[in-house]
């Protein structure tokens, strides 16, 4: 997920060419609290007028409690936004009153009721603690993402290079995320010249089981693909298991073998996984 | 609605369109610049027009400096312009 700066028409005319899944419009950080209802515009128009083919379309609007929070809403709701992506989500309520005010507007535009996305940013102690009753709190959300930058502020420490400052965080939010069989996208890394740590970063976050990881930069978005992308080895390995699962399914046999190892529940799961992030990736297509 | 006060938006990017928009008296008078005047600038006075036109502007001032601006950037600055001058906030999504 690329951010692009709601204000920028530079950026946002060719973001989608660089490979991001997708596209996350901002209004709200990166946009000076002056040029806010410019920015709406300019993102509004770019929506409903730019073919960014299948590149999924996220906005991160004000937050409801501002003076921005509900035209943001309803204009990105309007341009057919596929995700509502909002601030510093902190309760349950939060989630509620933004899905309620989503209906709204769907219903004004005879839009689908239902049909706008929406993801939570948790950027706090609280939304932290809260990050399950956020996950579960609207039919709508397909994700949950940490923000770092508050979040750490909020705790009293700084952005590290280990990231240990995040650990807690980033486990909870997933553990959270999966309770609610829903998405898990990690913050920022915010020195795009440091690729080294960078792709650390990625491997890290995608072995404690993230679905994916918010980037600034068209230069950050190979190295998260390659990362999260399965290797020839690892997706013949996962073949193999669905193959040994299927050949037990047919002899009608209770235990699954694959040279001599049981193969279990959990390692089809991990199989499975495998072959569907190769197929995201483009690299693999199942018979 | 009423021009209230002179307003603009945009800035001087690359990609980017300054559309200032002040009381007029003869039209919608456009006053543009352009980096690609002699291929587009017929085409962003048209988007401008059009624009302002829609919102049921009949007589404005204009004064446009564009960097290479897309039609929607032309008419999302446009637009932001004008609900600036007219100190409103009753937008027309869609409309």
């Amino acid at each position: 997920m690329m951010f692009v700066p709601g204000n920028n028409p530079g950026m946002m005319t060719d973001a989608h060419l660089y490979g991001a899944d997708s596209l996350m419009f901002d209004l709200e950080d990166s946009v000076k609290l002056t040029e806010k209802d410019s920015a709406r515009f300019l993102v509004y128009n770019a929506l409903t007028t730019i073919d960014y083919g299948q590149v999924e379309k996220v906005v991160r609007v004000n937050p409801l409690n501002t003076e921005f929070g509900k035209a943001d809403i309803e204009a990105m709701v309007k341009a057919g936004v596929n995700i509502i992506r909002l601030p510093k989500s902190e309760t349950p309520q939060d989630v509620i009153e933004v899905d309620n005010y989503i209906t709204e507007c769907e219903k004004k535009y005879g839009i689908e009721v239902g049909s706008t996305g929406m993801m939570a940013a948790i950027e706090s102690a609280l939304g932290i603690i809260n990050a399950y009753a956020i996950a579960t709190a609207s039919k709508r959300l397909i994700g949950i993402a940490l923000g770092a930058e508050d979040y750490v502020a909020d705790l009293k420490t700084s952005r590290t290079i280990s990231g240990v400052e995040l650990f807690a965080a980033r486990s909870q939010l997933l553990i959270a995320s999966r309770a609610a069989g829903i998405a898990a996208i990690d913050t920022v890394f915010s020195d795009v010249n440091n690729e080294e740590d960078f792709r650390k970063e990625v491997q890290l976050i995608k072995d404690l089981g993230f679905d994916g990881k918010s980037v600034l930069n068209p230069r950050q978005i190979g190295p998260v693909i390659e990362i999260f992308t399965p290797t020839q080895k690892e997706i013949e390995y996962a073949e193999r298991v669905i193959a040994a699962l299927k050949e037990a399914e047919s002899k009608g046999l209770g235990v699954v073998s694959l040279n001599g190892k049981m193969i279990d529940k959990p390692v089809v799961i991990r199989a499975e996984r495998t072959l569907e992030l190769a197929e995201a990736a483009g690299i693999y297509r199942r018979a | 609605m009423e021009i209230k006060k002179a307003a603009s938006a945009g800035t001087l990017e690359s990609s980017d369109i300054l559309v200032s928009l002040e009381k007029g008296e003869n039209g919608i008078e456009i006053h543009l610049s352009s980096t690609v005047d002699k291929l587009f600038g017929q085409q962003i006075r048209e988007i401008i027009s059009k624009t302002l036109t829609d919102l049921g502007v009949q007589n404005i001032k204009v004064i446009a400096m564009d960097r290479g601006a897309l039609d929607c950037t032309i008419k999302a600055r446009a637009l932001a312009a004008y609900y600036r001058a007219t100190e409103s906030t009753d937008y027309k999504w869609g409309e």
